[in-house]
C-alpha cells in the first residue's frame, strides 16, 4: 500500500443522478474543494465496467481513498468492495435526489446538497487511516464451556464435531445437570405423545468418548482474564489444584436453580409432606420406575394428584418470580402421564391459568395429555389446606366460582432461577452504588453481593456477564441471540432465558457456533457484530490522557481495563467498535483509524455554509448507522421529502458523538442539530446496548453550552428512532426547519 | 326423575365426564377442549345461551351434571356449524350439543318448555307418521304449541300469509285429511321401528 494518500472520486450518473444533478459541477467540487487527485464519472458505476474502472485506478494510479458519489453506503456494498483501501460514500441517491422534488426552482438547493456530500466524503477520506490488524492475538481454537448440563455437553459435542477442542468445567461431580435428575423427558420426536426416556446417559457417554473434549468435574473457573482469542482461564478443582489454560471463546451454560418452594407457605409446602415440587416428583417417579408412585407422607399409592401451575411464578408478589419459566406446563403434562400411563384410573388435574407448551410438539403433547384423560382446569390456586389429604382451594376462571378439591398429592410447578452469577457494577443497588461512588474518590471497594460469581472475569465492570430482566444473562440483542455484553462469551440454556432441556440444546448449538466464529474473528483482528469484519480498534494518545476512567466506565462491553497507573487498556478483541469511549473522552484522545473526532469533525466543517442573507439555513443530522440511517434511506426509497438544507452524517453509535462536533458545527454556522439514536430503556434496541442512552445524558448538558453561546436550546434536539420510523424521520427534519424559521438563523455565520 | 336417570347417577357417581363420554354422541371429545372460547365467540346466538359450549365443557369436567343436562343452552344450537369450522381442536361441537340434548331427553330431564325442544318433537312426530312432513299440520301444531288461545292468536296473525299460499297453490287444504305419504309407508314404519330397537340396544349397553 502506498504511503502517500491519494483520493479518487467516482461519480455515478445512474439511477437518475445524472439527470438531476450537474455532474460536471460535482466533478469540479470533488477536485477543487475535495482535493481528489483522480476524478471520474460513470453512467453505471456499480456495473462490472464501473467497478473495473475504480479497481484499475487503485491498481495503476495508486488511489487508496475511494470516494464513491452514488447511492447510500448501505447499497451496493458487494460491488463497491475494494481491498486495502478505505471507501467513502457520498449519498447522492437516497440522500439527495430521492428526498427532493424534481422541479426547476429546487435544482439549485439540490445541487448544493450533492456538492456538500462530495466535500464531506472527501474530508472524511482525508482524515481516515486504513486500519490494519493489530496482531494482539492469534487464532485460538479452544472453546471453554462453563457448565456440564445438557446445554454445555451439546455445545461441546457440536464444537468438537466442527474441529474445535473444548473444555467443560462442571461444578458438581457429574455431567448431566438438571436433566439428569429427570425420570423421563418431554418428547422431542413425532408424534410427541408420550414421555421419552432420558437421554443424558448417552450424551455423557458421547462426551466422555470424545477425545477433543476435556472434562473438569468438581471444578470452577476462578479467574478469567484476557479477551477473545486469548482468554486465560484458571480452572480450579475442589481439591485445590489450579490449572491455567488459554481459550479462544467461552460458552456459559451454567443453567438454573429450582425456585425455593419454601417461599410458598400458602401452598403448605414444607408443612404437608404430600405437597412437592416438580423436581421432587421426578425423584418419586424414578423410585417407582414405572410402578405406582407412592406419596411421601405415608407411602400410600397416589390415586389423585393436582398440579398447581405457575406456583410462585408470573407474579409480582414479593419473593415470587416475575417470569414464566417456559418448561413447567409441559413438565406437568409429562408428570401427569407418569400417573395416567401407570393407571388410567388415577385422577390427575392440572390447574393452570395459561397453558404454554412451547416447541414443535408442545401442542401435540398437550392434546395427548387430554386424550389420556388428564383434566385441565383453568383456575388460580389460592391455598392448600393442610390435612391427611391436602385440599386445594382455587377459583375456576371459566365457571367464575370458588372451588376446592381434595387430593392425595399436590405438585407445585415452581420455576427456574438463572445461575447467572453476580450483577455487574452498573446493576448494583443504590447502597452499592454509593460505595462505588466513594471508589471514584480513589478508594477501591469490593462488590458486595451474596451470589457466587460463575465466570470470575478479570474485567473492570464485574465478574460476570451483565444480566437483563429477572437476572437472566440475555443480552436483548434483537438480531443477535446468544450474544452477551461481553464479546466472546456466549450464554446458552436457562442461564440466558427460561427454557426446557430440548431448547437448551438447540441454544447450545447456536452459542457454540457463535463461539467458533468469534474465536476465528478475534484471530483475524476483526470485530464481532454489528461491525463484523471491522479491523479498526480504539487507540489513545497517552500523553493527552487524564486517567479520568470515563471510557472504562462507559464502555458497554466491559472491553477496557486499566493499568496500574489508571491508563486504559483497550483489549481490542473485546471491542465492538461502537466508539462510545470516543464520545466519552473529555480530552478527545481516543480514536479509531477509520473513525475519529476528525473524520466526522472535518466533514461538518467541509459543509458550505451560506451567509445569513441567503436565507439558506443548514441542519446537521447525526444519525445512528444501525437504525436511524436505514430509516432515512427507507424514507428516501418511499420518496418522502425533507428539507434540502439537511446534511446527514452517519455515526457508529450516537454514544460516540463527541461534544466537540456540536460546538464546532454551531460555531461554523449550522442553524440546528438533530441527533438520532436508537430507543433506549429496558427493551433497548441500541446495537451497542446503551450508546443512545449515554448520548442523551451527555446532550442533556448541551443546554449550558448553548447558553454560553447565547443560542436557543431548540437548536439541538435528540430523538429516539427505530428502524421502522420511516415516516417520522422526514417529519423531524421538517419540524426542525420550521423551528429555525421561527427562531431565526444562527448568528454564527460568516 | 326417570329411572334411567337414577341409574346413570348411580353408575357414574361423581364422574360426569365419563358418563358423557360413554353416553353422549361425540362425548369423548369433551376432554379435548382447551378453553380458548372461539366456539362461544363464533356462535351467532351465543349471547342468548345460559352457558356457551366452552363453559358447558368445563361444567362437564367439573361434574356439574344437573346444571348441564337441565340447561336450555344446547337446545339453542341452530346447527350453523360456525363453531365446528373454527374450533382449533376440531371438536364436533354442534354434534356434541345435539348429543347432550338427546341424552337429556333420554333421561327425561330436558327442559320441557324450551321452544326448540318442542318444535323438534312436533317435527319428529309429524315426519315419523307418514315418512313425509305434512306442512299444514306441522304449522297448525306449531301455532297451538302454547295452548289453544295463543294458537288462535298466532293463526289469525298468520292468516294473510296462509291465504296467499293457498292462492299460489303452495298449500293444500287436502293435507288436513290424510295427506301425502311415502310409497311404502309400512316399510318405512318398520324401518323406524328397527332403528329404534337398535338404538335402544346400543344405549342399554
Amino acid at each position: 500500500m502506498a504511503d502517500e494518500m491519494k483520493i479518487g472520486a467516482y461519480i455515478c450518473n445512474g439511477c437518475g443522478i445524472g439527470d438531476r444533478l450537474d455532474s460536471g459541477q460535482l466533478e469540479t467540487t470533488a477536485t477543487r474543494d475535495g482535493k481528489a487527485q483522480v476524478c471520474q464519472q460513470h453512467d453505471f458505476l456499480c456495473s462490472e465496467a464501473g467497478v473495473k474502472m475504480i479497481q484499475d485506478d487503485i491498481d495503476n494510479e495508486g488511489v487508496n481513498r475511494v470516494v464513491i458519489a452514488a447511492c447510500s453506503r448501505r447499497a451496493k456494498t458487494e460491488a463497491f468492495n475494494f481491498e486495502n483501501v478505505s471507501i467513502h460514500r457520498a449519498n447522492l441517491r437516497e440522500g439527495v435526489i430521492w428526498v427532493r422534488p424534481d422541479t426547476d426552482e429546487m435544482t439549485e438547493t439540490t445541487q448544493e446538497m450533492a456538492d456538500d456530500y462530495i466535500r464531506m466524503a472527501c474530508a472524511e477520506a482525508k482524515y481516515t487511516k486504513i486500519p490494519e490488524k493489530s496482531g494482539e492475538q492469534g487464532v485460538n481454537k479452544n472453546i471453554l464451556i462453563v457448565g456440564g448440563g445438557v446445554a454445555g455437553m451439546k455445545a461441546a459435542l457440536e464444537a468438537s464435531k466442527a474441529g474445535y477442542p473444548c473444555a467443560i468445567v462442571e461444578k458438581s461431580g457429574a455431567l448431566g445437570g438438571a436433566t439428569a435428575q429427570l425420570y423421563k423427558t418431554i418428547p422431542t420426536k413425532a408424534p410427541y405423545t408420550d414421555p421419552q426416556d432420558n437421554f443424558v446417559d448417552e450424551m455423557v457417554a458421547a462426551v466422555e468418548a470424545d477425545s477433543n473434549i476435556t472434562v473438569y468435574l468438581n471444578s470452577t473457573t476462578t479467574n478469567i482474564a484476557g479477551a477473545p482469542g486469548r482468554f486465560a482461564a484458571d480452572i480450579s478443582a475442589e481439591s485445590g489444584s489450579t490449572e491455567t489454560k488459554e481459550f479462544g471463546a467461552i460458552v456459559q451454560a451454567s443453567g438454573f436453580k429450582p425456585y425455593d418452594a419454601s417461599k410458598l407457605p400458602e401452598f403448605a409446602y414444607g408443612k404437608n409432606k404430600d405437597v412437592v415440587t416438580q423436581m421432587e416428583l421426578e425423584v418419586l417417579a424414578k423410585a417407582a420406575d414405572g410402578g405406582a408412585i407412592k406419596r411421601p407422607s405415608d407411602g400410600k399409592e397416589v390415586s389423585s394428584v393436582l398440579f398447581i401451575q405457575c406456583a410462585g411464578q408470573r407474579s409480582k408478589k414479593e419473593g415470587h418470580l416475575e417470569h414464566c419459566s417456559g418448561y413447567c406446563c409441559s413438565a406437568s403434562i409429562k408428570q401427569a402421564m407418569y400417573f395416567k400411563d401407570q393407571n388410567p384410573a388415577i385422577d390427575t388435574t392440572v390447574l393452570y391459568t395459561d397453558l404454554r407448551t412451547p416447541g414443535a410438539g408442545g401442542e401435540n403433547f398437550y392434546r395427548s395429555g387430554q386424550q389420556k384423560g388428564v383434566i385441565f382446569t383453568k383456575g388460580i390456586a389460592s391455598e392448600v389446606v393442610d390435612g391427611s389429604n391436602p385440599t386445594v382451594k382455587f377459583k375456576d376462571l371459566i365457571l367464575d366460582e370458588e372451588n376446592d378439591l381434595e387430593v392425595d398429592m399436590v405438585v407445585l410447578a415452581t420455576g427456574m432461577v438463572p445461575n447467572s452469577g453476580q450483577p455487574t457494577r452498573a446493576e448494583l443497588t443504590d447502597q452499592d452504588n454509593e460505595d462505588a461512588a466513594s471508589e471514584k474518590a480513589g478508594e477501591e471497594v469490593e462488590i458486595r453481593v451474596d451470589v457466587e460469581s460463575i465466570l470470575n472475569l478479570d474485567y473492570r465492570q464485574g465478574k460476570d456477564v451483565p444480566h437483563m430482566a429477572n437476572g437472566f444473562a440475555d443480552s436483548h440483542f434483537i438480531c443477535f441471540p446468544y450474544e452477551t455484553q461481553r464479546t466472546g462469551i456466549y450464554t446458552a440454556g436457562p442461564t440466558r432465558r427460561p427454557m426446557d432441556s430440548y431448547q437448551a440444546m438447540e441454544d447450545a448449538v447456536g452459542a457454540a457456533m457463535r463461539a467458533i466464529s468469534e474465536a476465528e474473528n478475534a484471530g483475524l483482528g476483526k470485530a464481532a457484530h454489528p461491525r463484523v469484519g471491522d479491523l479498526s480498534f480504539p487507540s489513545f494518545r497517552k500523553e493527552g490522557c487524564t486517567q479520568c476512567k470515563r471510557c472504562t466506565v462507559e464502555c458497554p462491553f466491559g472491553a477496557i481495563n486499566e493499568d496500574e497507573e489508571g491508563y486504559p487498556i483497550y483489549n481490542e478483541s473485546r471491542c465492538r467498535r461502537c466508539g462510545t469511549c470516543m464520545g466519552a473522552c473529555p480530552v478527545r484522545v481516543i480514536s479509531f483509524e477509520n473513525y475519529s473526532v476528525d473524520t466526522v469533525g472535518q466533514q461538518l466543517k467541509a459543509v458550505d455554509i451560506p451567509d445569513e442573507f441567503e436565507e439558506k439555513p443548514r441542519f446537521l443530522v447525526l444519525a445512528c448507522e444501525n437504525d436511524a440511517y436505514p430509516a432515512l434511506d427507507m424514507a428516501a426509497q418511499n420518496k418522502l421529502e425533507y428539507s434540502a438544507f439537511t446534511r446527514v452524517i452517519p455515526v457508529r453509535c450516537l454514544g460516540s458523538t463527541s461534544l466537540s462536533w456540536i460546538t464546532d458545527s454551531l460555531n461554523s454556522g449550522f442553524d440546528g442539530i438533530i441527533l438520532m439514536g436508537c430507543p433506549s430503556g429496558d427493551n433497548y434496541q441500541c446495537h451497542f446496548v446503551k450508546g443512545s442512552l449515554m448520548a442523551q445524558e451527555r446532550m442533556s448538558k448541551v443546554g449550558d453550552t448553548l447558553e454560553t453561546l447565547n443560542l436557543e436550546k431548540e437548536r439541538v434536539q435528540t430523538f429516539e428512532i427505530s428502524i421502522t420510523d420511516i415516516h417520522k424521520v422526514p417529519q423531524i427534519i421538517n419540524d426542525m426547519a420550521e423551528t429555525i424559521e421561527q427562531i431565526g438563523m444562527s448568528p454564527f455565520k460568516f | 326423575m326417570s329411572d334411567t336417570n337414577t341409574g346413570m347417577v348411580e353408575k357414574y357417581r361423581n364422574n360426569f365426564l365419563k358418563e358423557v363420554e360413554a353416553n353422549v354422541e361425540e362425548g369423548e371429545w369433551v376432554k379435548m377442549c382447551m378453553q380458548c372460547g372461539v366456539c362461544s365467540g363464533s356462535c351467532p346466538l351465543g349471547p342468548h345461551w345460559d352457558h356457551p359450549p366452552q363453559e358447558l365443557f368445563m361444567m362437564i369436567r367439573a361434574g356439574k351434571r344437573d346444571e348441564v343436562l337441565e340447561s336450555t343452552s344446547m337446545w339453542m344450537c341452530t346447527s350453523c356449524y360456525n363453531c365446528i369450522v373454527r374450533c382449533p381442536r376440531e371438536l364436533p361441537i354442534t354434534h356434541i350439543m345435539h348429543g347432550l340434548a338427546h341424552y337429556a331427553t333420554r333421561l327425561g330431564i330436558e327442559p320441557k318448555n324450551q321452544p326448540t325442544r318442542k318444535f323438534a318433537q312436533l317435527f319428529w312426530n309429524n315426519l315419523a307418521k307418514n315418512g313425509r312432513v305434512n306442512e299444514l299440520w306441522l304449522g297448525v301444531n306449531l301455532y297451538f304449541m302454547d295452548g289453544f288461545v295463543n294458537g288462535i292468536k298466532v293463526a289469525l296473525g298468520m292468516a294473510g300469509i296462509g291465504l296467499g299460499m293457498l292462492k299460489a297453490k303452495r298449500l293444500s287444504l287436502k293435507e288436513l285429511v290424510g295427506g301425502h305419504t311415502v310409497k311404502d309407508k309400512k316399510g318405512f314404519q318398520a324401518m323406524i321401528k328397527k332403528a329404534q330397537e337398535l338404538e335402544a340396544a346400543r344405549v342399554d349397553n
